[in-house]
């Protein structure tokens, strides 16, 4: 909650167009929240509030506060808002390790570090355009299109973001990542979080940390080489509900690069079932590097010029923490995203000479 | 008028634990224990009632004593060595019968203290990182515990609804550790033996004992009510954990690793009950922002509660379990308590 406040003031001065017409979209949500800050006092016959969302799993308790615990609340809220730096949290001298809440472990991130940045730097030749355009602190939503097989882009971006500016970005990807042994770890402790709206929440308002999201997902991983560059559906508009719940700008991005990197020609749908993979594809790497390198040349990717394009941040001016957001609204904006993308990347490609070189 | 409690489950740890520190609070008269075995534990001036584990005796102690608090302590999360129906019986016929009692009418329950568990949000890849106590499951329950809870949260909601001036607090907890208490996982790791499945290094949270026994009470005397959850802070990994205790790994495969599991559990090697295999898999993370507001401080991180664990193992290594030191005799215990002959002060 410290946050939003922050930011719904950088929301109004920043943001041009799509501003009034949100705000009567935003008084849906009736939710019982522990922020609702119940008035009642503790007393030997206090009763307890039942929730009368159904959602609850149990009796819901609004815990009593008492007024001096409300104003303290209130005065570390107006402390935050001059002083925006977020204090590092004292490390419990008791840890070894330094696997964060999320799994992310920046020691196991510098070792990916150093064994990508060859791979960035001369094989990918990744160039950024715009790159001042994300914040250096509070959190935002790093929206991007998705392509590739094995899709380069999310660790390309990831690296990208770190290097150029050095704060973490955490990946939020399918819950199939955590199913599988090793696989789970690895990506975990590289940043990996499973995209649930709770923890996308937390990582963008409660963490202030940038998040990064594909809202095409596998649909568009999985789609074949004659597609290229054309933007699948946007899931159902969550990522948008998200930023505006927590109260945080998104930032398309522009890829230009991972298509080609590793481009499906065909897929095989019984071997997929049969490995409980999302697909299962023929890659053009696997034609070309496989009789030369075997089955490791299946996920060496071609050596393709890598151009990321940062466009505006978007943000919006609506109530943040709201259960529910209008959805019809959510669906628009949505799509204006994924238009503005699209449009950037068709862009991108008329100027684009060579696949090679770019 | 001070207090009059009850507190169920004397006998184990937990009832014992809040009964001997109720016993310095003056502001509570009456402290009544009820277990199925002898208490455990030196009593000063509580009373220990004898009773069946589904408590069929409740509803009469209830009448008679006036009781106005009852601390429910009494529900089994560690089903190593359980039966399925003495599982149903003391958890959910157990609370049925306490609830029962306490919402009869003539009785003076004010307030009803509950001990659940973390199991309620079981553990499955579709979980969020951090479950808030109004944060649903991700997918219906599975294991019989989880299913037994999750009835006995139930029975207590429903209580909450009927009974609207009774004061209902529940407290989910974390996996404890601690110097006394005996978990499957505590008894792994005292061992210094942990299983592993292979490819796997959950985020796992702990609580201490003495945590968890001070947040009963923290919610007893200041009479709050909710539901809330309970761990300590930050979450480590599974390996970590490892790494701290200086245990050594078991591994056991991720497919068919409830098969692997049970044959080494026959073989007497390790403690794995069915609600550690999600648990190894995929963790879980409380959110215990809520309980905090109440104004309870927790002493314990996650990281600290495990190094407080290992040192008391060690320790207990170095110098052999201590000989019990108390045997509850009945007729003992009755002189102490009611004897004329005894200096009251």
């Amino acid at each position: 909650m410290v946050t939003n406040r922050t930011s719904s003031k950088e929301t109004n001065s920043s943001v041009g167009s799509r501003t009034q017409r949100t705000s009567r979209h935003t008084a849906t949500g009736s939710h019982i929240d522990v922020d609702s800050r119940a008035e009642n006092h503790i007393d030997a016959n206090s009763t307890i509030q039942v929730d009368s969302d159904n959602t609850a799993t149990s009796l819901v308790p609004v815990p009593p506060f008492s007024d001096e615990e409300y104003n303290q609340v209130e005065k570390y809220d107006q402390v935050e808002e001059y002083d925006q730096v977020e204090e590092e949290p004292a490390r419990d001298k008791d840890r070894l390790g330094d696997v964060d809440e999320w799994g992310r472990s920046e020691h196991m991130r510098e070792i990916t570090r150093q064994l990508m940045d060859p791979f960035y730097n001369h094989w990918f030749r990744v160039e950024w355009e715009g790159l001042d355009k994300i914040p250096k602190e509070g959190g935002a939503l790093l929206v991007a299109n998705h392509a590739g097989a094995i899709p380069p882009d999310a660790p390309i971006i990831m690296h990208g973001v770190e290097k150029e500016l050095g704060r973490p970005v955490y990946g939020l990807a399918d819950y199939w990542f955590r199913t599988i042994p090793i696989v789970n770890v690895m990506w975990s402790r590289m940043g990996g979080v499973t995209a649930h709206p709770d923890n996308a929440l937390r990582i963008m308002r409660d963490n202030r940390q940038l998040a990064l999201v594909f809202p095409e997902g596998t649909k568009a991983t999985s789609k074949s080489f004659s597609d290229r560059y054309r933007l699948r559906r946007f899931g159902r508009g969550g990522f948008v509900e998200i930023a505006m719940r927590a109260g945080v700008p998104i930032i398309p991005l522009a890829v230009v690069g991972a298509e080609e990197a590793m481009p499906i020609l065909y897929r095989v749908p019984g071997i997929a079932s049969m490995l409980n993979l999302p697909y299962f594809p023929i890659t053009g790497n696997m034609l070309v590097f496989g009789p030369l390198l075997g089955p490791l040349g299946w996920f060496l990717y071609f050596p393709v010029k890598f151009k990321i394009k940062v466009l505006d941040p978007i943000y919006y001016d609506v109530e943040p923490g709201q259960d529910r957001y209008s959805k019809s609204f959510v669906m628009e904006e949505a799509e204006q995203v994924r238009t503005l993308i699209q449009e950037t990347l068709y862009d991108m490609l008329r100027d684009r000479k060579s696949i090679l070189n770019g | 008028m001070g207090r009059r409690v009850l507190i169920t489950g004397v006998d184990k740890f937990w009832g014992g634990k809040i009964a001997q520190t109720l016993e310095q609070d003056p502001d509570f008269d009456v402290i009544l224990g009820m277990g199925t075995k002898e208490p455990q534990v030196a009593l000063e001036r509580a009373e220990f009632v004898r009773s069946d584990q589904a408590y069929s005796i409740l509803s009469r102690i209830v009448k008679a004593t006036h009781v106005d608090t009852i601390i429910h302590t009494f529900v089994v999360t560690n089903t190593s060595g359980v039966s399925s129906r003495s599982l149903h019986e003391t958890n959910v016929i157990g609370t049925m019968n306490l609830l029962a009692a306490a919402g009869q009418r003539g009785s003076m329950v004010r307030q009803v203290v509950v001990k659940s568990s973390s199991n309620v949000y079981g553990a499955t890849e579709n979980d969020p990182a951090w479950f808030r106590e109004e944060t649903p499951r991700s997918k219906p329950a599975r294991s019989r515990l989880e299913r037994s809870l999750l009835d006995v949260e139930q029975l207590v909601k429903d209580f909450a609804e009927d009974n609207p001036a009774t004061v209902v607090s529940m407290v989910r907890c974390a996996n404890v550790l601690g110097s006394e208490i005996t978990t499957p996982i505590s008894s792994n790791l005292a061992r210094t033996l942990a299983p592993v499945i292979v490819g796997f290094d959950p985020l796992m949270q702990f609580v201490h004992e003495q945590d968890v026994v001070d947040c009963l009470l923290h919610l007893t005397r200041k009479r709050i009510p909710g539901l809330y959850n309970l761990a300590g802070d930050e979450k480590i990994p599974w390996s970590e954990v490892i790494n701290i205790c200086g245990a050594r790994i078991v591994p056991i495969p991720a497919y068919g690793t409830m098969n692997v599991a049970s044959l080494l559990v026959r073989l007497g090697l390790i403690n794995f009950t069915p609600e550690m295999e999600p648990l190894l898999r995929y963790g879980r993370g409380i959110d215990t922002a809520r309980i905090k507001r109440t104004g309870f401080e927790l002493q314990h991180t996650t990281a600290g509660t495990v190094r407080s664990f290992i040192k008391a193992v060690r320790l207990k290594k170095n110098i052999g379990n201590e000989p019990q030191s108390y045997i509850y005799e009945h007729d003992i215990e009755q002189f102490f308590r009611h004897s004329p002959a005894i200096v009251r002060n």
